[in-house]
């Protein structure tokens, strides 16, 4: 237990010092076939939700978040295909509305990962139109909206809106800096439900589902 | 409620730490310029004259304390060649990267400030609004600091790579940017602003851990802020500042923007007369407010931090959106006047 413990703060440790060498090889240390999904949940999973919690504590930053994701992500490319099948999990897809910056999704991408989703990427500076028939061809259970200005982030109820004239019962899940300054404004744009950080998201996911 | 300063002098008496008849009041109207006119935001940029009403008849509406020259974040980018995208209920959007590989940060070359369209407009509303108010109000300039404008260049991903783990494009970027901040910010002192206004998010720890800054991004901003040939803000746009409030004091700025999660009685403790606060209502949030919330959030800012002068109210982040209705903010202003009245009699201050 002490060793697995030690196991991860080094991990994060690296992460947050955006070694991406040395966390590859505490990540790599004594792994096999029948260890990577343990690995995974121990390092990875357990490393990026406290990273997440700092960030919302302040201890952490966007920065940190965004480069401890994108190192997992590359530990994930190099081993989860080769060894592990997916998980049967709710169909997630993830898009930018209307703005061209990808950070947050990326970080959520990389998370949703790490947990054994395979998020389909919808792209970025989307239409709302655009959004809503790539969410509609992707069949997603879950429509996970980035967005970084108040004007995008109210056009998330347009979303809404032409799911609903479709009869599409997507949930929708709204994510970015406007969501943090106000925490009740994913009610007012309709969807149906936002975190304070990136890693929130799969909690969100599993209850926005057992919701439906 | 007679009041005995000019918006200058009210301003300059609370950067240096005195109390001024009543505590400023900094409403960053850009964009709402355009419903103030009735336009698009496209055509009300399109003209510096559009600018030039908008910002007088705000000025009188609101009783605001500063005349805003800033555009949008994007006329940035715009100046460099990059896509701006309008919309037609937000600011104008910085399109798809334009930065996409190192060699073209290398092939990069810094706008001609006098011979690019979109910067010439705003010096032109420069000059028009330093004609018109002249020296009763301040004129507030902006700037991207060299070390953020890359977020919108090459996209944030991109530049956090660079930044970690290529520190030679790293300088060379940073070396084009604040030739061009510097030139910008001159070229916009020339014509009238009064101070610039230097927006630094990538500088608050909410972004970037502190000892990553401090070798990358501050040693910039020592060498930049000094050279701008005025007094300068450092914003963070939203951004918490305190723990880097001796740094950013050292810099030589004179007052810090921040935004509403920052403790702001902790903050004008911290700065002990260095620096003047600036903020911290929320401006998504106020979309909503009722006229009993403006009063609570008001009051809650001045109490923070007004004793002793040091506190210009304004919102958090650098600009209020255009969603905020009108009436919110005749209820800002009224509320300042009745709790930010010298001496702070009307509430228990802090400190």
């Amino acid at each position: 237990m002490e060793a697995k413990s030690t196991l991860n703060a080094e991990f994060k440790n690296a992460l947050l010092s955006i070694d991406r060498i040395g966390a590859a090889e505490i990540f790599r240390q004594g792994l096999c076939a029948e260890t990577i999904l343990q690995r995974i949940d121990d390092l990875i999973v357990v490393s990026l939700e406290q990273i997440g919690e700092g960030f919302e504590r302040q201890v952490y930053s966007l920065a940190q978040v965004y480069m401890s994701a994108i190192l997992c992500e590359e530990l994930l490319d190099t081993y989860l295909p080769k060894m592990v099948k997916p998980k049967a999990l709710p169909t997630v897809a993830i898009g930018v509305l209307l703005d061209h910056h990808t950070l947050g999704k990326r970080i959520v991408y990389a998370i949703l990962r790490s947990n054994g989703y395979e998020p389909i990427d919808l792209g970025q500076g989307l239409s709302v139109d655009e959004l809503v028939e790539g969410a509609i061809r992707s069949q997603a259970e879950v429509l996970l909206i980035s967005t970084l200005l108040l004007p995008s982030a109210l056009k998330i109820r347009a979303v809404r809106t032409r799911l609903d004239e479709q009869g599409v019962s997507m949930k929708i899940i709204a994510g970015g800096a406007p969501f943090r300054m106000d925490s009740q404004l994913w009610k007012t744009v309709k969807a149906d439900g936002s975190g304070a950080s990136a890693t929130d998201v799969i909690g969100i996911i599993e209850r926005v589902v057992q919701s439906s | 409620m007679n009041e005995q300063m000019t918006s200058l002098e009210r301003t300059l008496a609370a950067i240096n730490h005195q109390e001024p008849d009543r505590v400023p009041l900094f409403l960053l109207l850009s964009l709402y310029g355009a419903k103030e006119l009735g336009m698009t935001p496209k055509d009300y940029f399109a003209e510096a004259q559009n600018i030039v009403a908008a910002q007088l008849r705000m000025k009188e509406k609101y009783r605001n304390d500063c005349i805003y020259t800033f555009f949008y974040a994007a006329i940035e980018v715009e100046a460099f060649g990059g896509e701006v995208i309008f919309v037609e209920d937000g600011p104008p959007i910085a399109g798809s990267p334009f930065i996409t590989s190192y060699q073209d940060i290398a092939r990069m070359e810094v706008p001609d400030i006098q011979a690019t369209s979109c910067l010439a407009r705003v010096l032109d509303a420069t000059r028009q609004l330093k004609q018109r108010v002249t020296n009763t109000a301040p004129i507030i300039g902006v700037v991207m600091s060299p070390y953020s404008l890359p977020i919108m260049q090459m996209g944030f991903e991109k530049y956090l790579e660079l930044l970690y783990f290529h520190p030679d494009h790293f300088h060379c970027l940073m070396k084009k940017n604040q030739a061009f901040c510097l030139a910008w910010a001159n070229a916009q002192i020339a014509a009238g602003a009064t101070a610039i206004c230097y927006f630094n998010p990538l500088a608050s720890p909410n972004m970037i851990e502190k000892e990553t800054y401090l070798a990358t991004g501050y040693p910039i901003d020592c060498a930049t802020l000094p050279q701008i040939m005025g007094p300068t803000a450092t914003h963070l746009a939203s951004g918490i500042a305190l723990p880097l409030l001796d740094e950013i004091a050292n810099t030589g700025t004179k007052v810090v923007g921040v935004g509403h999660q920052e403790d702001l009685s902790g903050l004008k403790h911290a700065s002990a007369g260095r620096l003047c606060v600036l903020g911290n209502l929320n401006g998504i949030e106020m979309v909503k407010w009722s006229r009993e919330q403006v009063h609570e959030e008001v009051r809650k800012t001045i109490r923070a931090a007004g004793k002793g002068g040091g506190l210009i109210v304004s919102d958090g982040h650098g600009e209020i959106p255009l969603q905020v209705p009108e009436q919110v903010l005749l209820e800002i202003s009224e509320a300042v006047r009745l709790y930010g009245t010298y001496p702070l009699d009307r509430i228990q201050c802090n400190g």
